[in-house]
């Protein structure tokens, strides 16, 4: 759906990602007020069930890869990749019930990767204790190398996002070449595609940036 | 210009051509990633009980394998919905 006001002569067009991507930041903080209520009362001495059991296992899952990734001294990062494995596989997900996805939207999967660059760059920051070891960190092992180390550094955020938005924007782009060419008969073929498209595709897409993310992070911090 | 083709429809014409053109970037992912399948079903044969850490590492090196496909796909994209070189023409104004 797509929005569109003026404000004093000012035509201001809302593309229908970006308020797909703030229909999925509600529902996400929904979710998480319902969890964090339902935790607060749950009775500890019990066997979790039912719903928290489903939260657990996932919280579970993404702590244990953290922590096989990056190591136990890189714990303090797991929050920030549960969130964004949350963010991205219900956005890319959001195509099942025909709506854009927000990730199909460049700004969006390039923010999400400045968010990972300034995490790196503050960590090597950190682990190279100032100012002097981190330019000096660019020059390894020769000095020559330093403009290719810069630009190294500077490729990783612009193919960490563009990987997620070619292949979430190529699989719409499919699948609405194929909805406006059967018309009426789509519904034939494409919910298998949709099964790959958007749940396969989508969700590998969400385990790929969340990896990635962890190596960076654990590089930048060794 | 070429008779009975205005001046838009040719750079648009030309756009597409090139827009296929950037796709053959998708052969060097392809194999690529065949590749490392293939190699992932061995490793799989020789010790099926490490086949978690197997997939996860295959899947992470075909993601970074693909990077040069989606390259070409994105230049592809922008030439064929951004149309970046139809307006640079009509900016010309000519």
């Amino acid at each position: 759906m797509e929005l569109q006001f003026t404000i004093g002569g000012q035509e201001i067009l809302i593309h229908d990602s970006i308020f797909n991507l703030w229909l999925v930041i509600i529902f996400l903080s929904i979710f998480a007020f319902i969890v964090n209520k339902k935790i607060k009362e749950v009775d500890i001495t019990e066997e979790p069930s039912g719903f928290l059991n489903a939260v657990e296992i996932l919280v579970d899952a993404v702590n244990n890869l953290v922590r096989s990734t990056m190591g136990e001294n890189n714990m303090s990062f797991a929050p920030y990749i549960f969130t964004l494995v949350c963010f991205l596989g219900v956005s890319n997900l959001v195509g099942l019930i025909g709506l854009t996805p927000p990730t199909s939207d460049y700004s969006v999967t390039f923010s999400l990767a400045m968010i990972t660059f300034t995490i790196v760059q503050v960590m090597n920051f950190k682990t190279q204790k100032g100012i002097v070891g981190y330019l000096k960190s660019f020059t390894e092992p020769f000095a020559f190398l330093t403009p290719i180390n810069i630009l190294g550094e500077l490729g990783n955020p612009i193919s960490l996002s563009f990987r997620l938005f070619g292949n979430v924007m190529s699989g719409g782009i499919i699948m609405t070449l194929l909805y406006s060419a059967l018309g009426y008969f789509a519904p034939l073929i494409t919910p298998v595609l949709h099964g790959y498209f958007d749940v396969f595709s989508g969700l590998l897409q969400t385990f790929i940036f969340a990896m990635l993310t962890m190596i960076f992070i654990s590089g930048a911090t060794e | 210009m070429l008779q009975g083709i205005t001046s838009e429809a040719f750079i648009l014409g030309c756009s597409a051509i090139g827009a296929g053109l950037a796709m053959i970037a998708g052969i060097g992912p392809g194999i690529g990633q065949g590749n490392a399948a293939g190699k992932a079903c061995e490793a799989v044969g020789r010790q099926p009980e490490a086949q978690g850490d197997i997939t996860r590492t295959m899947l992470l090196g075909q993601a970074v394998a693909e990077t040069t496909g989606i390259y070409g796909l994105v230049i592809a994209i922008i030439l064929l919905f951004v149309r970046p070189l139809l307006s640079a023409y009509i900016g010309l104004g000519l």
